[in-house]
């Protein structure tokens, strides 16, 4: 009796991994397959504002909106830590605030160089988070609770490290660099090109090594497929970046996080251990795991990503003021992981989410500027897009609870 | 008749004003299905928390394999080679089975501390190898547990409870809430247990179950032994009497085994 032979299978399960239309649509609607849902929403919104204003979708325009998402979606990446845990930090956007206030007075006003301000403000972060963490877990207070205490005390934080100026400009600071780098064509066509290699390699070889230890892998053409799409995508974006001004760096940063973070959580013991805790607490620690340890960590990535987002909007704005990380920036980036299929509930979801939901926020924001639309409809635009999504989500959840999937 | 593999002597454990447990002695032997029957509040949890190292008994010794050890803690009995799957299974349903099977000891490629890379290809390997041994039957060794019916959620924990090699297996109501093609599922898969020479001991309320998989059948009443009986020499109507109290405990209905 083989395992996975469907004949065999019990009648109950049949069809779980069976691929028919319609149970694509079902898994389509259930968030299995969230990201493709999300592309595609991102197609949608795209068509609609260029069709509104033909200049949405020109280079120029694209190349903005990839600068302007890339602070929400850094932050978003350490926001999914903690949402795969099942918690929230509502502190991220007064954290990015502060690491940069730290950077940049250690950069302007002390006269340290570039890199260890940087390491400073990041790890400014960092302590944070070991301390927030440290208090959930020990005290076992609920995540938004120590959080929100967080935002408040994070923001004095700021105001006083700002000083009485209340602003610290970074015009003529290596800093700036991070964000207002651009590479041109040669550097460009040279990551593109080592980029699709090395995924298609690390794909290929991943499907052959699984094929000759025969177990389970995707189906060959699907690979091939993905490969094909992932080069065009590559291409494409390259192409337009470089009849503007070139593949920016902080593009390159942002990609280089996500991906990074990706491999972390579906690749290594620390990422299983996180799904398992989000997924089922008890049951993790019964298996061994040490729970609040993996929570504490979850929470020091969320607050060490933080101030790298907040670095880079730094970087990008020439400057920090009393307003760095505040205004939209905080739910902007809890929001994004959630609209791209990251759940509330934790357990699941992806570390491209933060990205592709960064980039639905950031095209709307960046679409509804360019239509010049009121403040007002501005808000409550993106407001209704957050509830969709969480509804979504909700949704999504309560059909795998009726099929008893939690 | 081999020798038991794991036997307790005089297991005793109060709280506070509760005698949980009253001198109990219970053994399991390599390759045979002890059912532990009572009635709610007789002490089978206890019992079974007792033997797990979750809870220490007040008085009373293990021996396992022939040799006195304590047991103080669940690690201990892990170590030992005594395994349990209680009755929440403790799965985490949105983990694939090979990730369930694995949680906690993953096999990993190389790296350092909790950032090893996961060895999925051997895992997944490893995770037929003991599924086909058990002939359980599951769509895929990745599918989400929580995907699988409760009959299949069962096996996978008591699969995930062999990994490490046990050589005594105790069951908390593994058919409980289970339908009947399920609870056969489950029953054939103690019956393997059985095959590959583990003690298994096998918690339940389903005395139709206990008799179709149990060679023994160890009655609680009260905290106190009520009787051993053999499941193929006994009616169900002298095991509810013991369970009950109805029947008075004579030295004819015991096996002392």
């Amino acid at each position: 009796m083989r395992v996975g032979d469907p004949d065999v299978a019990a009648p109950e399960a049949a069809g779980a991994e069976a691929t028919s239309p319609r149970d694509l649509m079902r898994r389509f609607l259930q968030g299995d397959l969230a990201s493709l849902r999300v592309i595609l929403a991102i197609a949608l919104i795209w068509i609609i504002f260029d069709i509104q204003n033909e200049r949405f979708l020109s280079a120029a325009n694209l190349t903005n909106l990839f600068l302007q998402i890339t602070a929400v979606g850094l932050i978003a990446i350490g926001v999914v830590m903690v949402l795969l845990i099942g918690e929230i930090d509502l502190s991220v956007g007064a954290v990015s605030g502060l690491a940069a206030a730290v950077m940049a007075v250690l950069n302007v006003k002390h006269g340290w160089g570039t890199v260890p301000a940087i390491a400073i403000g990041v790890a400014t972060g960092a302590a944070i988070g070991l301390l927030q963490g440290l208090l959930f877990t020990r005290f076992r207070i609920p995540s938004f609770v120590v959080t929100l205490a967080g935002l408040l005390t994070w923001q004095g934080a700021l105001l006083l490290v700002l000083g009485e100026t209340g602003t610290v400009n970074l015009s003529n600071s290596g800093i700036t660099d991070l964000a207002n780098t651009f590479y041109g064509p040669a550097v460009s066509w040279i990551f593109a090109a080592l980029a699709i290699a090395v995924f298609a390699l690390v794909t290929l070889g991943g499907h052959r090594r699984r094929l000759a230890a025969g177990v389970t892998t995707e189906p060959t053409p699907l690979l091939l497929a993905r490969i094909v799409v992932v080069a065009v995508v590559v291409i494409v974006a390259v192409a337009i970046l470089n009849s503007d001004r070139g593949l920016p760096l902080a593009l390159l940063i942002l990609l280089a996080f996500v991906i990074g973070f990706q491999i972390l959580i579906t690749r290594t013991v620390f990422g299983r251990h996180l799904f398992a805790v989000g997924g089922n607490a008890e049951a993790a620690r019964r298996a061994g795991i040490g729970v609040d340890k993996i929570r504490v960590v979850a929470f020091v990535l969320c607050s060490s990503m933080a101030a790298v987002g907040g670095i880079l909007a730094a970087s990008r704005l020439l400057a920090v003021n009393q307003s760095s990380g505040g205004s939209n920036l905080l739910l902007e980036a809890i929001a994004a992981p959630v609209i791209a299929g990251t759940s509330l509930f934790g357990g699941r979801g992806s570390v491209w989410s933060a990205l592709l939901g960064a980039t639905v926020i950031g095209s709307i924001a960046n679409g509804m500027n360019l239509l010049a639309l009121e403040s007002s409809v501005k808000f409550m635009i993106t407001g209704g897009v957050l509830l969709a999504a969480v509804i979504v989500d909700a949704v999504a959840r309560s059909r795998r609870q009726a099929e008893g999937r939690v | 008749m081999s020798d038991p593999i794991l036997s307790a002597r005089g297991l005793s454990k109060r709280f506070g004003p509760v005698q949980a447990l009253d001198g109990v002695d219970l053994e399991v032997r390599a390759g045979e299905v002890l059912a532990l029957v009572g009635d709610n509040g007789a002490g089978k949890s206890t019992l079974v928390k007792s033997i797990s190292g979750i809870y220490q008994v007040d008085s009373g010794e293990f021996l396992f394999e022939g040799r006195q050890v304590p047991i103080s803690g669940p690690a201990t009995a892990t170590e030992l080679g005594i395994a349990t799957v209680y009755q929440d299974l403790a799965l985490c349903d949105n983990l694939d089975v090979v990730a369930n099977l694995f949680l906690g000891q993953e096999e990993t490629i190389g790296g350092v501390g909790a950032v090893r890379a996961l060895d999925e290809i051997d895992m997944e390997q490893r995770s037929h190898e003991l599924l086909e041994q058990l002939s359980v039957t599951i769509p895929s060794v990745r599918s989400e547990v929580g995907t699988l019916s409760g009959g299949q959620r069962q096996q996978v924990a008591v699969a995930r409870s062999l990994l490490g090699e046990p050589k005594v297996v105790m069951l908390d109501e593994p058919t409980a809430a289970l339908g009947v093609v399920q609870t056969k599922q489950v029953l054939d898969l103690i019956r393997r247990l059985r095959e590959r020479n583990l003690g298994v001991i096998v918690i339940s309320h389903n005395l139709a179950n206990v008799f179709e998989v149990a060679d023994r059948i160890f009655v609680l009443r009260l905290g106190r032994r009520a009787g051993v009986y053999e499941a193929s020499e006994t009616t169900e109507e002298q095991v509810v009497g013991a369970i009950t109290g109805a029947t008075a405990d004579t030295a004819e209905q015991e096996r002392q085994l």
